[in-house]
């Protein structure tokens, strides 16, 4: 191989070792497209309070979903439950306490295929310095070249001490929280 | 002189109580700093109350379109008559508009109304961040219009007891116990 063909062969073929690596390589969040967010029952009235700030890092390929692996984390301060005031209270030690513990983290340990577009996702979920195991379904959807991965996960807000003091008490803010999240991401 | 129908006298009493103890809970309620559970509950009851004034106002103003109040008595002077009509038209609107405003400003802060926390309420609007301040601000000059326009309403009828004596507003007291105005 001349010098010349060489180097025609390594910029033809560098784009396939990119494509190549770029399937290693964990996806890229698309954060306008992703969100998540805390729903909770306040005397049994519905609230909805969405984070902000978060980032997800998301490794997935459809050809070998066994092989994912995800990673999110929550900016804890950055709940938003649409007042000032409120937003300056759930950041207090008796609720989140992001001085002392800024992120919230979700690690996955597994995840399995579940049939067309479905995923069985398990983990390790961290708020509050508490960590828990926890299972949840999720879908997977193409969207151009993104993918959406869109889920629900039921937590009990007590395990992680979220609410304490005069705030145990679950007929005030019930127990059972929904963690709603969708993240798109792509290449 | 003759008296309102019960079912008028016992809207007004019911509507009023109601009234006096949603406004009071309201500017105490708003008045507790941060966030306590007390806040909390004391929101829930006050758009409960809010939504039972609603309620009975419409009843009312039902009642008010099929059964016709007593007439002025003919001593009082035109000029009166006008501002007495002009008054309870008023307050007919305040019923509607304050707590409208109220369950209108609680759906743009995010949060629907769960009436005693069993049934969930109509959600008309989204959240709305934009909206949410000047619904705020809406409701709580309503609310001193309201005030004011009770307090006008309560004076004159003291004036009618004290001044004229012409059992104006023994026509709406519960208990008539003055025969001479059965």
């Amino acid at each position: 191989m001349t010098p010349l063909r060489a180097l025609l062969a390594a910029v033809f073929a560098a784009p396939l070792f990119a494509a190549a690596a770029a399937y290693a390589a964990p996806l890229k969040t698309d954060l306008a497209k992703s969100s998540v967010s805390a729903t909770f029952k306040q005397m049994n009235v519905p609230v909805e309070a969405k984070f902000k700030t978060f980032t997800a890092q998301i490794d997935y390929d459809a050809a070998k979903p066994e092989a994912s692996k995800a990673a999110v984390d929550i900016g804890t301060a950055s709940m938003d439950l649409g007042d000032a005031e409120y937003n300056r209270e759930v950041a207090k030690k008796e609720w989140f306490n992001t001085a002392q513990f800024p992120k919230a983290t979700f690690v996955s340990t597994s995840i399995k295929p579940a049939g067309a577009g479905k995923l069985n996702v398990a983990g390790k979920l961290t708020i509050k310095g508490k960590t828990a195991d926890v299972a949840f379904p999720l879908t997977v959807k193409a969207d151009g070249k993104q993918q959406v991965f869109e889920g629900q996960l039921p937590i009990k807000r007590l395990a992680f001490n979220i609410g304490e003091g005069e705030w145990k008490d679950t007929s005030m803010v019930a127990d059972e929280v929904v963690i709603k999240f969708r993240v798109t991401a792509g290449q | 002189m003759q008296r309102y129908s019960s079912v008028a006298i016992a809207l007004h009493w019911l509507i009023a109580i109601l009234i006096v103890g949603t406004f009071t809970l309201g500017l105490v309620m708003t008045d507790i700093p941060g966030l306590t559970p007390t806040k909390l509950r004391y929101f829930s009851w006050h758009k409960w109350a809010g939504v039972t004034v609603l309620a009975l106002a419409a009843l009312r103003l039902l009642w008010r379109l099929r059964s016709r109040p007593p007439a002025y008595p003919a001593h009082m002077p035109t000029w009166q008559r006008h501002a007495a009509h002009s008054l309870h038209g008023l307050l007919y609107v305040l019923m509607f508009a304050v707590p409208l405003s109220g369950y209108f400003y609680s759906l743009a802060a995010g949060v629907p109304v769960v009436y005693f926390g069993l049934f969930p309420l109509p959600v008309l609007i989204e959240a709305d961040a934009a909206l949410k301040p000047t619904l705020g601000a809406l409701h709580y000059w309503l609310n001193m219009l309201l005030a004011a326009l009770v307090a006008a309403h309560v004076l004159a009828a003291f004036k009618h007891l004290l001044l004229d004596r012409d059992g104006v507003m023994q026509r709406m007291l519960p208990f008539s116990t003055n025969k001479e105005f059965r």
